[in-house]
């Protein structure tokens, strides 16, 4: 899933200061499962913001609504009607959603109320942590089910650097080190051998070096 | 001979090479890289020179080899694959093998993390071993790693780093025949206090024959004091520093120190050469290179030979 987490209250009071009325968006994917924009979460922050602002002798008059997807036009056109009169827009789902609403919303502002973070797992309760890059061509069927790109600190394609120690990376004791985990599995796979085939350098252009990137599926466009 | 380096020379013909390093300065300042320089000059037979050694920013590998050049010594281009892309790379490559440099240290260096710049976006457009495989391209096939031909190739003599003492344990003989399948002439290794983990490295190296693909510089590093060993041994990732060298370092005075860290250098090197595989040393004595003669002298590495 896409991971965010809120931005600090105080940066989005600053977004939204100059309104009065505004349209709070969360949406009911990936945001709603890491706990940063779902329904609960538009609430919360709708809470917050009206008691600062209450607090600071201001009316803040907030709609609420939370999409079945905000990355999805057909979603948005949902909040035609509620947008109608609202000065801004605040989204709390990730980067596609913001600029999902503000595609649609031509003549609104629309603020991001997280941050969007990286394409992640859960690893337990409350802990969710980075698995994809998005390369563009995934290398985890030659690297036992584990990404060197996403999950070693220097990307290295070819093996563990010289820091790695007790299992984990040099920068953290908190961080796995990717290879560390790539050997272990090789190993239990019974596919040592594999270790000792060179990645050869990774052509960059399905990742971003060719620019934005686009899929477009002819059996399926318009 | 596939270049012109004079290491190469020296390892070819059999004789225990010595190397050390230069880290460049933070600043404009060339009298410092050529100070440093100085003292090392007749002592070793190529200089490392370092490339934001610790993510720390400081006068390029480059432009500090050059002044090396210019004083008749031969410096070995270190570079890492975080600050620079394969363009980046390549033309620092060519750039430099014009200058006289024939001799570079491909690295994936520190990460920006431990340096002064951690807020920095690192760059791993390849990785220590695909960079490698680029610089052998260039030399051997005369072309760029994208494939167009260049102009009087670059004749590098390959150099890869190796740390026997990083995890997993197992992993690292697999890891060097990697590197010597890719391209690479001659190692540099972590610097050595675990001898008795070393040897067994080594013991793995020779079983596969890998000392005769590569020349395996040993590499050391003198402590100055117990208060270096405690950091070597706790705070650098990737060093093993085993607790009887910290012990004999506290067990003297501080004046007596600097002395007892030469000793243990000097004995580390007289043991290394009966390991069988050890083709030389790399000498890193960190901003204390004016201690570098003395080692080489009194492990018996002086005079080195006349490579011409």
């Amino acid at each position: 899933m896409i991971t965010a987490e809120r931005k600090p209250l105080e940066e989005i009071i600053d977004f939204i200061r100059p309104y009065s009325r505004i349209l709070l968006v969360g949406c009911n994917e990936c945001v709603t499962v890491c706990a940063a924009g779902g329904r609960k979460e538009v609430g919360i922050l709708s809470s917050l913001l009206q008691m600062t602002f209450l607090r600071q002798g201001k009316n803040l008059q907030i709609r609420e609504h939370t999409l079945e997807r905000q990355c999805d036009p057909e979603y948005v056109e949902e909040l035609t009607s509620m947008a109608d009169g609202v000065e801004a827009v605040l989204s709390m789902a990730c980067g596609c959603g913001v600029q999902e609403l503000s595609r649609r919303f031509k003549n609104k502002p629309v603020f991001p109320a997280v941050n969007t973070k990286f394409m992640g797992a859960s690893e337990r309760q409350g802990v969710w942590a980075e698995r994809c890059a998005g390369c563009g061509d995934c290398l985890l069927g030659i690297t036992g089910g584990i990404c060197p790109i996403a999950r070693c600190s220097k990307q290295l394609m070819n093996g563990p650097c010289g820091g790695s120690g007790s299992g984990k990376c040099e920068i953290s004791p908190e961080v796995d080190c990717a290879w560390q985990l790539i050997w272990d599995r090789l190993k239990a796979l019974g596919l040592e051998s594999r270790y000792e085939e060179i990645i050869p350098a990774k052509d960059w252009r399905p990742a971003r070096a060719a620019g934005p990137r686009k899929i477009i599926r002819e059996d399926m466009a318009e | 001979m596939k270049t012109e380096s004079v290491l190469e020379k020296i390892l070819k013909a059999g004789k225990l090479a010595v190397t050390s390093e230069c880290g460049p300065p933070r600043g404009s300042v060339p009298e410092k890289i050529r100070h440093k320089a100085e003292q090392l000059k007749g002592y070793v037979d190529a200089v490392n020179v370092t490339d934001n050694q610790t993510a720390m920013v400081r006068m390029s590998s480059f432009g500090a080899g050059v002044f090396l050049r210019q004083m008749g010594l031969h410096p070995i281009l270190q570079m890492v694959t975080r600050d620079r892309n394969r363009l980046a790379m390549q033309a620092d490559i060519i750039g430099a093998y014009a200058h006289g440099i024939n001799t570079m240290l491909c690295l994936s260096g520190d990460h920006p993390y431990f340096g002064d710049h951690p807020m920095a976006s690192a760059v791993h457009d390849l990785d220590s071993i695909q960079f490698v495989q680029m610089v052998k391209k260039m030399r051997d096939e005369g072309k760029f790693q994208g494939g167009a031909d260049i102009e009087n190739p670059p004749k590098m003599f390959i150099g890869a780093a190796a740390n026997p003492f990083a995890d997993p344990f197992e992993l690292r003989v697999a890891r060097l025949a990697k590197k010597i399948a890719a391209g690479t002439d001659f190692i540099q290794t972590q610097c050595i206090y675990n001898l008795d983990k070393f040897e067994k490295w080594m013991e793995g190296v020779r079983d596969r024959g890998l000392h005769e693909k590569c020349h395996i510089l040993a590499g050391v590093t003198p402590m100055k004091s117990v208060g270096m060993a405690r950091y070597m041994k706790n705070k650098v990732p990737g060093m093993d520093v085993p607790q009887e060298v910290v012990d004999r370092m506290a067990g003297v005075s501080k004046e007596k120190q600097p002395e007892e860290g030469i000793r243990i250098c000097v004995e580390t090197i007289e043991r290394l050469k009966q390991v069988k595989g050890v083709a030389g040393f790399h000498i890193m004595a960190i901003e204390w290179e004016e201690k570098v003669p003395e080692i080489v002298e009194r492990a018996g590495l002086f005079p080195r030979p006349n490579a011409g």
